[in-house]
């Protein structure tokens, strides 16, 4: 695939796209510009709040002042070469990094105007409202039903238990394949069916973000393209932010791209944060264009 | 291997002859001698253990029969034939209830408290414990438990239950720390992901997840305990009727202290009779610690792990 951004951004069948998506109402193959005002005309309303924000683990400074907005119904993408700290800053979106001896984070993240790390905010709860889908599909070894419905009924929402399962299901574009055998295992799944399993999991306690840890990265070209068709269906009802080694993939489902790069004492640091058509065609920062362009990492 | 022979016609050099040179042939010597002396050793261990069946099979396999394994037992002194095993196998079976009713919650909770909860410092002061556990004389036990609660409330099936779940106790919780290790932390990482509280994720994914060697290790400390007698020998006798006497707040007769008392009588029959429980025992050991581990390899296949 080329660099090209004339890409149209919405590549979902119409097998994938949601009721009330976005883009229903916008002529085929709009142009980015075209889709771009088609984006401003939903209200947006800021998710995350980062200003300053630093991770240490231990004496090790992972990432340095971070200052960005990651705003709803988008999809934001995080690249950058490996260690520069994009996974560490999404998995302190949902405090995923607490359990993790000598970590530290300086900085004010908010959540809707809410400090994550305040006193108030509960850990489990931050979690229940913002989700997360790992590099490696992880199902729990439970029947495809129980995995989706395990967390729903955890968290009390037993009401209609089978018709959230198969909502969540469809919207991760899976249930039929699977909706012969909800009662066999999740372990007999191929590795892209897991990971859409895992998406489903994620989104049947309905959530407010989707947070995607490389998710494709463990995948064929195939479930990559099904996850990715996923992705950009699902910005229409939730926030995505996707951290990926994959600049094309980055292009494809990105509205807006993080690059994050390391600094001449190795630390983690964000370079250029942009609209994903300009990142790619016009960086502002010489570090990004090495870096698209392969000069680099 | 086989030869492959040269067609080539090529002449071998002899400046790269491949024969073995130097003390190569001393060092091949010594090391098959190595291997041998570790052979051996490992065929003891084997020997012993199929000399102890075969002694036991020998002297206790005649006495095997449904009225031996279900009849009352013998009378004292060994003089007057007849009885069978049948209180000391129920005996047994019910203060291992008792005991496994109370290990197993306490050794599951401190292997959780462990995998999931304990910082390492404290992890690692727990682990030698329950090692030094593990290792205690199970005498001490007994002797432990005579004290506190035989010398005040007399001999029981329950103090001998009591007891048993001390000696369990490490057994279980050791095993399942592994298993519950051997839990993937994607998984902890998923069920944290969904803001489920971490009882829940523990109750739900994980217990389930490694309940297959969770089982296991409760079935082997269950045939571990079983065969011992110090622990009971000091907190349920002296049993004094031949019936079946199965109330746990009295004592209850067990097969292993019964073969004690048998062998101690010394007449010829009570011997054989010991014999036929100590053949009953074995085997029922043998076959439920067989069974156990065929059981886990195989769900763990089933499972994929």
């Amino acid at each position: 695939m080329s660099l090209s951004s004339e890409e149209p951004p919405e590549q979902a069948g119409p097998r994938l796209r949601l009721p009330g998506a976005a883009t229903a109402d916008s002529p085929a193959a709009p142009s980015p510009e075209s889709a771009a005002s088609a984006r401003s005309s939903v209200a947006r309303e800021t998710v995350f709040t980062s200003r300053g924000v630093s991770v240490n683990y231990g004496a090790k400074r992972a990432l340095d002042n971070v200052t960005l907005d990651i705003e709803s119904n988008y999809a934001t993408a995080f690249i950058g070469p490996s260690g520069c700290g994009k996974s560490t800053l999404l998995r302190c979106f949902n405090r995923m990094n607490d359990s993790i001896t000598g970590f530290r984070i300086d900085g004010d993240l908010l959540y809707h105007g809410h400090d994550l790390y305040g006193s108030e905010a509960n850990r489990v709860e931050v979690r229940r409202r913002i989700g997360m889908v790992f590099q490696k599909p992880n199902p729990f070894p439970k029947s495809i039903y129980d995995n989706v419905a395990w967390a729903a009924r955890n968290l009390g929402m037993k009401q209609n238990l089978d018709e959230r399962v198969e909502r969540a299901l469809r919207s991760a574009a899976l249930w039929d394949e699977v909706k012969d055998r909800l009662k066999a295992s999740a372990l007999g799944l191929s590795g892209g069916q897991q990971q859409r399993l895992c998406i489903a999991r994620a989104i049947a306690i309905e959530p407010d973000v989707v947070l995607l840890d490389e998710p494709a990265s463990a995948l064929d070209p195939i479930a990559t393209a099904a996850i990715e068709d996923l992705i950009t269906a699902l910005k229409s009802q939730y926030t995505i932010v996707i951290v990926t080694h994959n600049m094309q993939q980055a292009m494809r489902v990105a509205d807006k791209t993080a690059f994050f790069s390391l600094d001449e004492s190795r630390i983690g640091t964000l370079i250029e944060y942009e609209n994903t058509d300009k990142l790619f065609s016009r960086p502002s920062d010489k570090r990004t264009e090495a870096y698209i362009t392969g000069q680099f990492g | 291997m086989s030869a492959l022979g040269n067609t080539s016609g090529m002449v071998p050099n002899p400046m790269h002859t491949l024969k073995p040179s130097g003390n190569l042939r001393r060092r091949q010597l010594t090391s098959r001698l190595f291997v041998s002396l570790t052979l051996a050793a490992a065929g003891l261990a084997v020997a012993v253990l199929l000399i102890l069946v075969y002694y036991a099979a020998k002297n206790g396999a005649s006495q095997l029969s449904f009225s031996f394994l279900t009849a009352q037992l013998p009378a004292p002194g060994g003089i007057v034939p007849g009885g069978g095993m049948g209180p000391a196998l129920a005996g047994t079976a019910e203060v291992i209830l008792i005991a496994t009713i109370i290990a197993l919650p306490v050794g599951v909770l401190t292997a959780i408290y462990l995998s999931e909860f304990a910082s390492r410092r404290i992890g690692r002061v727990l682990t030698t414990a329950l090692e030094q556990m593990a290792g205690l004389p199970t005498i001490i036990v007994g002797v432990f438990i005579f004290g506190l609660i035989v010398q005040r409330a007399g001999p029981s099936a329950i103090a001998a239950g009591i007891a048993l779940a001390i000696v369990e106790v490490p057994l279980i919780a050791r095993a399942s720390i592994e298993s519950l290790r051997r839990v993937p932390g994607t998984l902890r990482e998923a069920a944290d992901a969904l803001g489920v509280a971490r009882w829940r994720t523990i109750l739900g994914v994980i217990l389930p997840t490694a309940a297959n060697g969770i089982i296991t290790a409760t079935i082997l400390a269950v045939a571990r305990a079983a065969g011992e007698t110090a622990p009971v020998l000091l907190t349920d006798q002296p049993v004094v009727s031949q019936a079946y006497q199965l109330d746990p707040r009295h004592t209850v007769a067990t097969v292993p202290v019964e073969i004690l008392q048998l062998l101690l009588s010394g007449t010829t029959s009570a011997v054989d009779k010991a014999w036929g429980m100590a053949f009953v025992l074995m085997g029922l050991i043998l076959l439920v610690n067989i069974g156990a581990r065929v059981w886990l390899r195989r769900s763990e296949r089933k499972r994929g792990v």
